[in-house]
């Protein structure tokens, strides 16, 4: 069993967790996740970014949007409540080095797996700037955390109702252009990332992305996180999650986490009920 | 087809307990007594739930299935058997109504007589040599050793006669198990009857290995592999779960670090093959491991309760002519797919499943599609698998392992219509733990290389056994290299690591 030592909640929907788990505090490295499975025996196993870990202290910090019936029960406990089954830190390190200048780019809930990431990239010594991307200004999370390592931070929301009224794709081009940075990282829904990739590609900037496809077991053994990469297959549990967006089959990728969406549309109904959170809200 | 029940294959056993039973026979009798047939669900009930198929034996039936044998005093059925269990022994004892006896005897060797006796491929194995079988010149008329086996343990744990093995005295040793298969669980055990403090890490949040994950709940039951696992515990083992040795700690963590004076590594071959054919990545392909592990790991079967999602089949397409394919099918077919077809690039003969399974398979309408190889898979708008090209083959001169290798004939392809494809044509060794550990010998084909006395690996203190050594083999395959690992380990360890 897991305790969770500390809860908050970022935002309407977005939880952080830290949890107990001093052999994965350990040993993780950023870029890496976990999977987790709460809530008895027929509960899901679901895999999330681990956003922080405190190896003195014994604890990995995980944050989560409710978006489907795992996610949701997740938010439903609190601390000095134990989570089953925590099991990682699991895929391949982030590859860090000094490569000069980099941009983050990380949207709604992919700013919290960017963290870490981010964090390392500045403590091997590069010249970090910082894009964050939510639908509205509620969404917007872990700002202060960015401030503090990136030399520029820029906020972008759909509607305008926090930092510039644009996708992040906007301000990525126009650093492409003027600031010419040596490497891209991005982390977000699918979409955003296929299209930092097409943002990136004309400038010939190294993009790195770090993909969020279905997963059981993520140990390797059942190929349900499969992806073509430069039309090999890949499995993104052991051989990432991160990649060169270059080499992914985005439409193949966006397709694939739409197998079960019949299936989840019906449980993420039923479980909005029991968090109250209303339609719409987040 | 008729489907004889439970009842009227009781009453025939009575009638012929009653001819035979009492006296003692002679060859010939023996030779005549027809072999008994295992009482099953009917098919028609049994694609509409999960619960196991074989029902095993009434009391009569083991009985006079029992008397079948001859007691050959050479008896070739134990050479046939990988951990060489005292067959004849154990059969005299059931044929006298002796379960405890019976059942004593089957543990002096095996230590999982009621899942072996369920899974074990009899027919290649202990059957294939039984003088009975040769005698009447058919290997269905040789002496169903399985059925009589899973009898006689099912027996202990119904009468709860199971006893814990005695415990010695505390070594002072601490032992790390990697993984809790079948090879694990056994290699378990023997270390801690030798006194030796336990730990067994396992990645998945339940242990069992692919007896929980893989073989489905209507050929093992989970509440045997349970009863396995709890008999462990009583006997001081620990499991770790959630506990990736790779990743949540290296091999050598282990050893250098936590402590472990010696390793055995029992991980198996987990990885999935694919096909490589074009489409490979449509939705709808499934790897027969995520589709049972789904099924049977995540219970997603049970559709109202599970949180794991299963995908909507109606005509599935199983590659590969193995028990996972097997298991694949008859699951797809009990989750509601109207028609699944196994694709085997072989015939019927050449299929490597068990011929009860292959048998079972066809009575639930499983159709059976050979000489057929995939070329390609074809999607739909939204990137669903709406057909796969097929071509016929035709089979050419035998391979080096002796199996006659299909031949695509040119001009033969074709559309099929499927919704779902399950690709099971085999695994390989999971590389994580070689690629994290330094020093440890594996081969090309990524499996640890072993001495094949002792199976002790290239690093000092570190063992290992079953299919992450063989590939996908077998359970009893597994359980004996976990036994003859577990021996040699005990030896390295009561030298204080001497013996390397």
């Amino acid at each position: 069993m897991f305790t969770i030592l500390d809860k908050r909640k970022l935002s309407a929907e977005v939880f952080r967790m830290e949890i107990l788990a001093p052999n994965i505090a350990r040993e993780r490295k950023a870029g890496q996740f976990v999977i987790l499975q709460q809530g008895g025996d027929y509960a899901e196993r679901i895999p999330l970014t681990i956003a922080d870990a405190d190896p003195e202290k014994g604890s990995v910090t995980i944050v989560f949007q409710a978006v489907g019936e795992a996610t949701h029960s997740l938010g439903m406990l609190e601390p000095g409540d134990a989570i089953e089954n925590v099991l990682g830190p699991l895929g391949q390190p982030t590859h860090i080095e000094n490569y000069g200048k980099v941009v983050c780019v990380g949207g709604g809930v992919g700013v919290a797996p960017m963290h870490p990431i981010a964090q390392a990239l500045k403590q091997a010594g590069n010249d970090v700037r910082i894009i964050i991307g939510a639908r509205n200004k509620d969404l917007v999370i872990l700002e202060e955390e960015m401030q503090a390592i990136a030399s520029e931070l820029t906020i972008c929301t759909d509607d305008g109702s926090y930092g510039r009224k644009a996708l992040v794709t906007e301000p990525l081009k126009e650093l492409c252009e003027t600031w010419k940075p040596d490497l891209v990282v991005a982390i977000g829904p699918p979409i955003m990332m296929k299209f930092c990739t097409a943002t990136t590609r004309p400038f010939g900037v190294p993009t790195v992305v770090s993909l969020n496809t279905i997963m059981i077991d993520g140990t390797g053994m059942c190929g349900g996180c499969r992806v073509s990469i430069n039309g090999k297959t890949k499995f993104v549990c052991v051989d990432g999650p991160e990649f060169d967006a270059f080499a992914v089959d985005w439409d193949n990728l966006l397709m694939r986490l739409g197998t079960y969406k019949p299936q989840e549309q019906e449980a993420h109904h039923r479980c909005h009920i029991g968090l109250q959170i209303k339609e719409g809200e987040a | 087809m008729s489907h004889p029940n439970r009842e009227q294959l009781d009453a025939l056993a009575q009638e012929q307990l009653a001819a035979y039973g009492g006296r003692k026979l002679s060859v010939k009798e023996r030779l005549a007594i027809p072999a008994q047939d295992m009482p099953t669900q009917d098919p028609a009930e049994r694609v509409l739930n999960m619960s196991e198929v074989a029902t095993g034996y009434t009391d009569a039936q083991v009985v006079v299935e029992s008397l079948r044998c001859l007691q050959c005093a050479n008896a070739p059925c134990v050479k046939g058997c990988p951990v060489r269990i005292d067959i004849p022994r154990f059969i005299a004892r059931a044929a006298e109504g002796d379960y405890a006896g019976s059942v004593a005897v089957i543990k002096e060797s095996s230590m999982l007589p009621a899942i072996c006796g369920r899974v074990c491929p009899q027919e290649a194995q202990c059957q294939l040599t039984c003088t009975v079988g040769k005698s009447l010149k058919s290997i269905d008329k040789a002496v169903n050793i399985g059925r009589i086996e899973r009898f006689v343990a099912d027996w202990e744990s119904e009468h709860h006669a199971r006893k814990n093995p005695e415990i010695a005295t505390p070594t002072g040793k601490k032992v790390g198990v990697v993984g809790s298969g079948p090879a694990s669980m056994t290699a378990a055990a023997d270390l801690r009857r030798a006194g030796h403090e336990v730990v067994m890490f396992e990645a998945l949040h339940k242990a069992g290995g692919v007896l929980v994950y893989g073989i489905p709940e209507f050929r093992l039951p989970k509440s045997i592999v349970q009863e396995e696992l709890d008999a462990l515990y009583a006997m001081g083992v620990k499991i770790e779960r959630n506990f990736l040795v790779g990743r949540t700690a290296k091999v050598t963590d282990l050893m250098e670090r936590e402590g472990f004076d010696a390793l055995f590594l029992g991980t198996g071959a987990g990885l999935p093959k694919f096909l490589n054919v074009e489409g490979e990545n449509l939705i709808g392909v499934f790897s027969a491991n995520e589709y049972l592990t789904r099924s049977n790991l995540m219970r997603a079967y049970d559709r109202n309760k599970a949180g794991t999602p299963l995908y909507g089949s109606h005509k599935v397409a199983v590659f590969g002519g193995g028990n996972v394919a097997m298991d694949a099918a008859r699951t797809a077919r009990r989750l509601g797919a109207e028609e699944v077809t196994i694709v085997y690039r072989r015939t019927d003969e050449e299929m490597p499943a068990r011929r009860e399974e292959v048998a079972h398979a066809k009575e639930e309408g499983v159709r059976f599609l050979y000489l057929h190889a995939p070329l390609k898979i074809v999607g739909d708008e939204k990137g669903r698998v709406s057909h796969v090209e097929l071509i016929t083959c035709e089979l050419g001169e035998p391979d080096a392992s002796g199996r006659r290798s299909p031949v695509e004939i040119p001009g033969s392809e074709a559309m099929h219509e499927f919704d779902t494809v399950i690709v099971a044509i085999g695994n390989d060794s999971n590389p994580l733990i070689e690629k994290t550990t330094k020093g440890l010998d594996v081969n090309r084909r990524g499996n640890i290389i072993v001495d094949e006395e002792t199976c002790a690996t290239s690093m000092k203190g570190v063992y290992a056994g079953g299919d992450i050594v063989l590939g996908a083999a077998t359970v009893i395959l597994a359980m004996g290299q976990g036994r003859k690992a577990a021996k040699a380990m005990n030896a390295f360890l009561a030298d204080g690591g001497a013996t390397a």
